[in-house]
């Protein structure tokens, strides 16, 4: 199996071979998550006998004949996303051992394609925080150097694909949760166009700003998955009715006259010098390779970070009071009355950076600030969108930091939350202007690896995963394996 | 009342009309009234985790449907914010309603107060009609100190539909719920049902005195459930409120609620704490975008409404304007009407059909508490005593008779003649051969009529009746009686 593990295709390879089944496979990497998850704690809730079961199917489905891109290929999910049968808890305490009597669109996708989930990964509670130490279930590690962070809100997925404990895995970004864990642990990640992937069944933080991706070994593997998440869903109305390209065929772009943008504003004295000059280095291979670099301006950015944390958390605030301790999930016990069951259950069922962002959002939606601070916030954001449209007609796509810094210590930043904010300063532009980011290894400093953020116009997913995919043709930064989780994968 | 002098006061309703669509406005339940609490909620009507609302596009064609009807603008772009508070039978926590961008703003309708001589018409300006969900029921009996959530309702569609404050009394505003009431149910866009609360109205009443431009501080009263009621709860918080400036106090800002058994209002809630909704536009919908090709065909599709009925009965069918108006004030009144009229075929008589079911028929369904769709002696019944009273096989006495016992079960009109033998008696030879032996049995009496005591007329036509059970045409009876008697010199 050893000769099959660096990728998807190759897996698929092995699996439509008869080199190994689909349950051998999935056996192999649960094998890993018994190994290597107690100290890593990418998992919240691992599924191995849902996953053999699945297995065997895609093996049924494989024996008949019947061929897929992601057949008897495991994955995790995010714990964001609703599975029936199985809890989805967000992290929090909140919701427990609650379980979806729904699949969320993007799981029966993966479900209908035969892709074998092997169970739910460790995030930031409700998907705030870019750490993800924001979880009830304790904090993720970093394959790379467990004394960092893995980034977040999606930490366990990239923990776990970074540790090779799952080949690929569903996340979600509405401020960067894809791309800044990917860039920590890596690993390659993709945050599509807000309404390329279904969000229903998944659980909202911020509905105009959340969107589903994936976190994989590299582009191609990501474009594999992609794939089979996109598309329109008639359950999602802000989900985009476009066409899905074939991502995969349009890996094959060369770069040859491809104009990369680099925005001036962000190679300032906030970003760190290494994590700058790894990314230059980056640049400079997509240049040999026949991109033309343009210099470009995309000013707002602090303008942007305070526009997503007032909209984001007022979208929160008003997302999250369903979890009222009247219908499901957590209740206080023995409530007075109704403001005590509501007081109660609320203050103890969410965790503390729950808690703040949903008080903040409250605040920004109060009669007599909306206009002050969710008008002028809406006003931002428009002109977010606009300075990158404006810069898209200079250039085809955007290169920059995904982060300011690689991973940051455990506990680094729990005392001071607006410094973790501005981790996000790159990449909470993009969500604000809805546009499709990936984040791509490019190098390390020191033990920890650097990220490097592409930025397209809506929809060009496709041109982003080529770039990052011909990039990886040339360069082996997505190849690496953390030192501690070599033994036994490839 | 006579204190009420000097005072004028300012209405203003806010009405919520369910939308008879299918399914809820944000999923795919059913809105049927009356299942068991709790198995027509949906995981989007119970707001779990993850669900997405979809906008039920039946919906949006029934409230710009409404807008077309009463002359309002339907805008071609609306959108849906939230409106957020804490209510457990408000299962998102927040409701999905429009504030910044409604459907439809504007238009109008026409309403009358008074009858015949003292009718008056009165125009009465909309501000607005919003599409919103429904919350759940909050059940506070039967639980022992508990309350019991029933979600059924949650998600059911209905249209806000706001007035500017331009009724001046208990009488417009009810003329005014009764117009919009009739205008839904013509449109088909709502089961008018207050009883189950398809239909409910608030009222916002304040007073001030006449002369004075500025509005005094209103009240709103919640959930009134009937027209009575509403009535009921407008003058009395017109006198409360009167009584209370006139004793030196003021009107606080409230939600009250109407209790019909002592026919009061009573506090609900101050509004000083006024809630703060937090609005803001709900990112889980695009906004409503209605194409002006559909619109018009949605105008071309809008079925005859009530004043222009009206219009036509009185054109067509020469009726009083009272009479149109009462026979068009519901849809299915106008529907039994026509359908009477329809099934009495070349007999057909309007004001006849006009009298029996604004009179009769109305006073037995006003008695029983039925709706006219819900009549005994349905309309093809009721036309086949309008025959026999127009082909005068039945004096409207007898008529009456048939009809009473129509009601009570007893078959068709025809059937209960003959069974009870209540055919009247036209044939001029039967009523001759009456009258001449009733004559000839009172020679006296004869004798004292010619003489001039004409009052003793009456007493032959009763004898008379009287011989033939009253089945006699009382004009041949009238006619033939004077012939035989000849002149009373008296009465000369």
């Amino acid at each position: 199996m050893s000769d099959y593990l660096q990728s998807l295709s190759h897996l698929r390879a092995g699996l439509d071979a008869g080199a190994f089944s689909a349950r051998e496979l999935t056996q192999y990497y649960l094998d890993r998550i018994t190994r290597f998850d107690g100290a890593l704690n990418a998992f919240i809730t691992p599924t191995p006998e849902l996953a053999l079961a699945a297995a065997t199917q895609a093996d049924q489905r494989l024996a008949a004949d019947e061929r897929g891109p992601l057949l008897g290929i495991p994955y995790a999910h995010k714990d964001i996303f609703c599975t029936a049968g199985v809890r989805t808890t967000c992290a929090s305490n909140m919701l427990g051992d609650w379980v979806a009597p729904y699949d969320a669109t993007v799981h029966q996708k993966l479900n209908n394609a035969g892709a074998v989930m092997l169970g739910k990964t460790n995030m930031d509670e409700f998907a705030m925080g870019s750490s993800n130490e924001n979880s009830a279930f304790g904090a993720v590690k970093n394959p790379w150097d467990h004394a960092a962070v893995p980034g977040g809100s999606s930490g366990g997925s990239a923990a776990a694909v970074a540790a090779r404990l799952v080949p690929v895995a569903t996340g979600t970004d509405t401020g960067g949760s894809i791309r800044q864990p990917a860039a920590y642990c890596g690993i390659t990640g993709i945050k599509p166009t807000y309404g390329r992937v279904s969000r229903f069944g998944m659980i909202a933080y911020a509905s105009s700003l959340d969107q589903g991706g994936v976190l994989a070994g590299s582009a191609e593997d990501c474009a594999l998955m992609l794939q089979a998440m996109a598309g329109h869903d008639p359950r999602d109305s802000t989900s985009a009715n476009q066409p899905v390209p074939d991502y995969v065929t349009e890996l094959d772009q060369p770069l040859a006259g491809l104009r990369v943008g680099v925005p001036r504003q962000w190679f300032t004295a906030g970003l760190d010098s290494v994590v700058a000059a790894r990314i230059e280095t980056a640049i400079v291979e997509l240049e040999s390779m026949g991109a033309q670099r343009v210099d470009i301006d995309l000013p707002d950015a602090e303008l942007a970070l305070a526009a997503y944390y007032l909209i984001a958390p007022a979208e929160a605030s008003s997302n999250l009071s369903r979890f009222d301790g009247v219908r499901f999930g957590y209740r206080c016990a023995e409530p007075r009355d109704l403001n005590d069951l509501y007081e109660r259950s609320r203050s103890e069922g969410f965790g503390e950076e729950v808690q703040c962002r949903i008080l903040i959002g409250t605040y920004a939606l109060s009669a007599g600030y909306y206009d002050a601070f969710y008008g002028r916030a809406q006003k931002a954001r428009r002109q977010i969108a606009a300075n990158f449209e404006a810069a898209f007609r200079d250039c085809d796509v955007i290169a920059g930091p995904v982060a300011p810094t690689v991973a940051f210590n455990l506990g680094a930043h729990v005392s001071d939350p607006a410094t973790m904010y501005l981790e996000d300063i790159y990449t909470i532009p993009v969500n604000l202007a809805g546009l499709p980011g990936m984040s791509v290894p490019v190098g390390f400093s020191g033990s920890r690896p650097v990220g490097m953020q592409l930025i397209g116009s809506p929809f060009t997913e496709g041109r982003l995963l080529a770039v990052a995919h011909q990039y990886q043709q040339r360069t082996d930064w997505h190849q690496q394996i953390p030192a501690a989780y070599r033994e036994g994968a490839a | 009342m006579s204190s009420m002098n000097g005072w004028e006061t300012v209405i203003g309703l806010e009405i919520h009309a369910q939308l008879a669509t299918k399914s809820k406005i944000f999923s795919g339940a059913s809105t049927a009234f009356g299942a068991e609490p709790n198995v027509q909620a949906c995981a989007v009507d119970l707001g779990l985790p993850g669900v997405l609302p979809v906008l039920n596009a039946e919906a949006v064609h029934m409230a710009a449907l409404f807008g077309l009807a009463i002359g309002a603008h339907v805008a071609p772009v609306s959108t849906f914010d939230r409106k957020n508070y804490f209510y457990p039978d408000l299962p998102k926590g927040y409701q999905i309603s429009q504030l910044a961008q409604p459907i439809v703003s504007g238009g109008s309708v026409t309403i009358t107060t008074g009858e015949g001589e003292k009718a008056v018409n009165k125009t009465i300006n909309l501000t607005r009609a919003h599409l919103e969900e429904d919350a759940g029921k909050s059940l506070h009996e039967d639980f022992s100190g508990m309350t019991g959530i029933d979600l059924n309702r949650a998600g059911t569609p209905l249209i806000e539909i706001v007035s500017e404050p331009e009724m001046r009394s208990s009488a417009e505003a009810v003329a005014y719920a009764r117009k919009v009431h009739a205008i839904v149910q013509y449109l088909g866009i709502c089961d008018g049902n207050m009883q189950e609360g398809s239909f409910r109205v608030d009222a916002n009443v304040s007073v001030r005195p006449k002369g004075e431009t500025k509005l005094g501080t209103r009240t709103e009263i919640k959930n009134v459930n009937s027209f009575r009621f509403l009535e009921r709860a407008i003058d009395y918080e017109i006198t409360r409120q009167i009584e209370l400036i006139e004793d030196g106090g003021t009107v606080q800002q409230q939600t009250r609620l109407y209790d019909p058994d002592k026919d009061e209002t009573r506090m609900m809630r101050t509004k000083e704490a006024a809630d703060d909704y937090r609005y803001f536009p709900d990112p889980d919908l695009l906004p409503v975008v209605i194409d002006q090709t559909l619109l018009a065909e949605w105008k071309a599709s809008l079925p005859e409404l009530p004043d222009a009925k009206a219009a036509r009965y009185q054109s067509d069918y020469g009726l009083s304007p009272y009479d149109a108006g009462v026979l068009t004030s519901a849809r299915a009144i106008a529907t039994y009407f026509e359908q009477t009229l329809n099934s009495m075929g070349a007999a057909a008589d309007a004001k006849l059909c006009a009298n029996w079911v604004t009179g009769a028929l109305a006073a037995q369904l006003n008695k029983a508490n039925l709706g006219i769709e819900q009549s005994p002696v349905s309309s093809d019944a009721l036309a086949g005593l309008l025959l026999r009273v127009a082909d005068n096989t039945l004096s409207n006495k007898l008529a009456k008779e048939v009809f009473d016992a129509m009601w009570a079960g007893e078959g068709d009109a025809d059937s209960i003649i003959d069974a009870r033998g209540l055919k009247q008696i036209t044939d001029s030879s039967a009523i001759e051969a009456m009258v001449d032996e009733i004559l000839a049995a009172n020679p006296g009496k004869v004798a004292e009529y010619r003489s001039g005591k004409d009052k003793l007329f009456g007493f032959f036509v009763g004898q008379v009746m009287k011989a033939a059970q009253g089945k006699a045409n009382p004009q041949q009876l009238n006619e033939v009686l004077k012939a035989r008697l000849g002149p009373s010199e008296g009465s000369s």
